[in-house]
């Protein structure tokens, strides 16, 4: 192999003007972290981009955790040589025929950023290109559209050749604009919703309301396991488990049976506000979805927003089922969402909710119960748990038997 | 003690036989009941699961645990069969396979399925032209062994899987039980759909193996009830064995990486030492086998007679598949390699660890050049 360097090329990073390098110190630094298992990379950052000076470590596996790193556009897979010509056109050939098996077509594409080289872009792509046809068997140039480009970047302190493009999540760097509090269920669409969230550099806090002992412990490792993926992407991420089993009960008692779940709901809000403060986050993100269930149809949630004035993020809001599906298969929680345990919405679920309640009735009906005692005794019983993506293996008690 | 007969079982690693005492010690409880200590296991079999798709480089989905390599071989087969038999009934497969594959490709014939057996040549290989002139409209499957356990032959299963990707509807069955952890497969990369693993080949407890079922391959099970493995195969799990194979599987690995270069060398020294022996045949390939098998023959020495007289010296080896080592007495695997009677019924097979060492080799040359020189004399 003698692919040596990865190169980090940002996206829309580059469009952030003044506050760019707020961003990029930002992408440094979850890149650094994220690559801290392989103690012999090294991460420079230049103008344009960033470098991965690979020393040794698997190259595949770096880019597979860098595809997990938003505010990445694209990776490329590239070796360093000096700016002898002789030796670009050799690095050149080698670099293409490490591309696999199955390139047939190419081209050369010259960059030169250090304008004092003797030949200009287009004399360069000539004579790599020739070398290259004239060295490799099987092979052709197309200009429009070939299997492989071979990127020439001449620098003033070195040449960067590279061929193997992998496309980045995309995005911005998380933390880049402040943090949200995600209501994870344990269902398929919030961990999405939390994902997209962190997709636009918001931090995320995550908070599960468990019921013991209507809810097992296995709902709640869902969670946590859940979370675990997310780490992922979101690097060390805090989880509140909100005691909840007084509430509803609390609920059952007291409000009638067609409007227990928006009140439910609505205490959850004004939970999540409650944690919201103490943690310094500015908004909630919930896996809400036009349409989907009861208490998301319109009238539902203009009640149930009723309680909070803190922005609701809502992802999914417009999305289809199946596109949630799609996206969780592809960040990895899927098969963890649809383990079979029941959750605090489901344990309580009335037969028939009301599917166009208002505020009036919901103010009506929580004026029966002691909504101040509850929350607080929720809030300051609420367990507060870290997850982080290095250190999932070093906690892990199985450990030894595997 | 020598052990030649990795091939027939090996001896469980110290570590995981650790690690069964203290899984039935201490995660005895079922995985499938709701209380914490089930759900504790539970996250135990997720987490091998997880490691063994890691190590395959698989999902987790795709990984079903079994009772063994022949379960899983059975699953694989009739499971195919029984669910796709609609689309074809015609299977292709090669005369070398083990008994487990063979006799469930016999039970199938009876149940109206069509199997062609490919011829294999000298050296026990079938050729990717050969599958590809079995194909009918009507197949469904291709079963072929990775590594062949008598002889040590690797079949070009790599090659075949290529080819079979042109055809999406015919499924592709390895039996890699003897493979893994002496000959390396991409499995994704070479097309195959299916593929069984044996826990006890490679230094694992007994009982347990796995079948790779490559994602969308569906198949019919074989032991229904509970909804364990996803439906594919019920009966409460075999916790210990799982998880004691998890680790025997991430153990092999490391030393198929490190210790390579050890066993290849005892492979060759063995070889080269029995090619200067006058009565000795080897039968296993010298070049693409297997680097832990060497079979030969000792024409006109019964193997018993020569497998007995080694034990006695503490050595241990076998005559051929210890699965069918007491049926009858000519290999049906050197048969189909086309040697005669006198060959086929005269085989010992040698099988190594990564355990035994150069030494062990040289012991093994000396014992037998003296057995086979006294026996000579008496079977005169």
């Amino acid at each position: 192999m003698i692919y040596d360097h990865i190169i980090i090329r940002y996206g829309e990073l580059s469009l952030k003007g003044k506050n760019r390098h707020i961003f990029v110190n930002r992408l440094k630094e979850t890149i650094k972290k994220k690559l801290k298992p392989y103690p012999d990379v090294q991460v420079n950052k230049t103008f344009d981009r960033m470098d991965v000076v690979l020393n040794g470590e698997p190259h595949f596996q770096i880019i597979e955790k860098l595809q997990e790193v938003f505010g990445i556009q694209g990776v490329s897979l590239a070796v360093k040589c000096s700016l002898d010509l002789g030796e670009i056109k050799e690095t050149a050939l080698q670099a293409l025929k490490e591309a696999g098996s199955e390139v047939k077509t190419f081209k050369v594409t010259t960059k030169r950023n250090f304008k004092q080289y003797p030949q200009d872009s287009q004399e360069l792509n000539h004579i790599i290109g020739g070398f290259v046809l004239k060295n490799s068997e099987g092979i052709t140039v197309d200009v429009h559209n070939p299997d492989v480009e071979i990127k020439v970047e001449i620098k003033p302190e070195a040449t960067f050749i590279s061929c193997l493009d992998f496309p980045g999540a995309g995005g911005l760097p998380i933390g880049a604009g402040g943090k949200a509090m995600l209501m994870l269920s344990g269902g398929i669409d919030s961990p999405v919703a939390g994902y997209l969230t962190m997709k636009r550099g918001i931090r995320v806090e995550m908070v599960h309301f468990h019921s013991p002992p209507f809810t097992s412990e296995r709902a709640r490792q869902k969670v946590e396991d859940l979370t675990k993926v997310l780490t992922r992407y979101g690097g060390t991420i805090r989880l509140h488990v909100v005691p909840f089993t007084d509430v509803q009960q609390a609920i059952k008692k007291q409000i009638p049976d067609n409007y227990s779940m928006t009140i439910m709901r609505r205490l959850m809000m004004r939970i999540t506000e409650r944690l919201a403060a103490q943690n310094d986050a500015l908004a909630i993100t919930t896996g809400e979805n036009l349409g989907q269930v009861a208490s998301q149809t319109l009238p539902s949630m203009h009640t149930i927003n009723e309680v909070t004035n803190l922005p609701i993020i809502r992802p999914l809001i417009t999305m289809d089922k199946l596109e949630i599906i799609d996206l969780s298969h592809k960040i990895g929680t899927y098969d963890i969402s649809i383990r079979p345990y029941e959750d605090c919405c489901t344990v309580f679920l009335p037969s028939a909710p009301k599917t166009k309640p208002n505020r009036d009735k919901a103010n009506r009906f929580e004026r029966n119960m002691d909504i101040e005692q509850l929350i607080e005794k929720a809030v300051e019983n609420t367990e507060t748990v870290y997850f982080t993506e290095a250190d999932e293996e070093k906690k892990d008690d199985f450990k030894n038997l595997l | 003690m020598i052990y030649f007969d990795n091939s027939a079982t090996t001896k469980p690693f110290p570590e995981v036989l650790q690690t069964y005492v203290t899984v039935s010690e201490k995660y005895f409880a079922n995985p499938s009941s709701i209380h914490r200590l089930g759900g504790e296991v539970e996250r135990l079999i997720t987490k091998a699961r997880q490691q063994i798709a890691e190590l395959i480089e698989a999902d987790p989905k795709e990984i079903v645990f079994t009772s063994g390599g022949t379960e899983a071989n059975n699953l694989a087969i009739k499971g195919i069969a029984i669910l796709h038999e609609a689309r074809g009934k015609h299977i292709v497969t090669t005369e070398v396979e083990h008994a487990s594959c063979y006799e469930s490709f016999h039970q199938l014939e009876k149940n109206g399925f069509d199997v062609t057996y490919l011829p294999v040549d000298r050296n026990g290989r079938i050729s990717v032209d050969d599958v590809e002139r079995a194909l009918r409209s009507d197949t469904i499957l291709v079963s072929v062994m990775h590594v062949n356990n008598e002889l040590g032959t690797i079949q070009p299963v790599q090659a075949i899987g290529k080819h079979l990707q042109q055809y999406p509807k015919i499924f592709f069955h390895v039996d890699n039980v003897q493979a893994i952890g002496k000959v390396p497969l991409k499995y994704k990369q070479s097309g195959i759909d299916l593929c069984s693993f044996s826990s006890h080949k490679f230094h694992g407890p007994k009982g347990v193996g796995f079948l790779y079922i490559r994602e969308g391959v569906s198949l019919s099970p074989l032991l229904t009830g509970g909804t364990h493995e996803r439906g594919l195969r019920a009966g409460t799990e075999n916790v210990p064995g799982i998880i004691g194979m998890t680790k025997a599987l991430r153990m092999i690995l490391e030393k198929s990486r490190s210790e390579m270069n050890q066993m290849k060398e005892l492979n060759s020294f063995v070889r080269e030492q029995l090619t200067t022996m006058e009565s000795v045949f080897i039968n296993t390939p010298k070049e693409n086998s297997a680097p832990h098998i060497v079979n030969f023959s000792v024409p006109g020495i019964k193997p018993e007679v020569l497998i007995h007289a080694l034990e006695d010296k503490e050595i241990y080896a076998s005559t051929k598949s210890a699965c069918s080592s007491k049926s009858k007495a000519v290999s049906r695997i050197l048969e189909a390699t086309g040697h005669d009677y006198e060959r086929a019924s005269s085989a010992i097979r040698i099988s190594f660890s990564f355990e035994n060492t150069l030494n062990e080799g040289k012991q093994f040359i000396e014992v037998l050049t003296e057995l086979i020189s006294n026996l000579k004399k008496v079977m005169r």
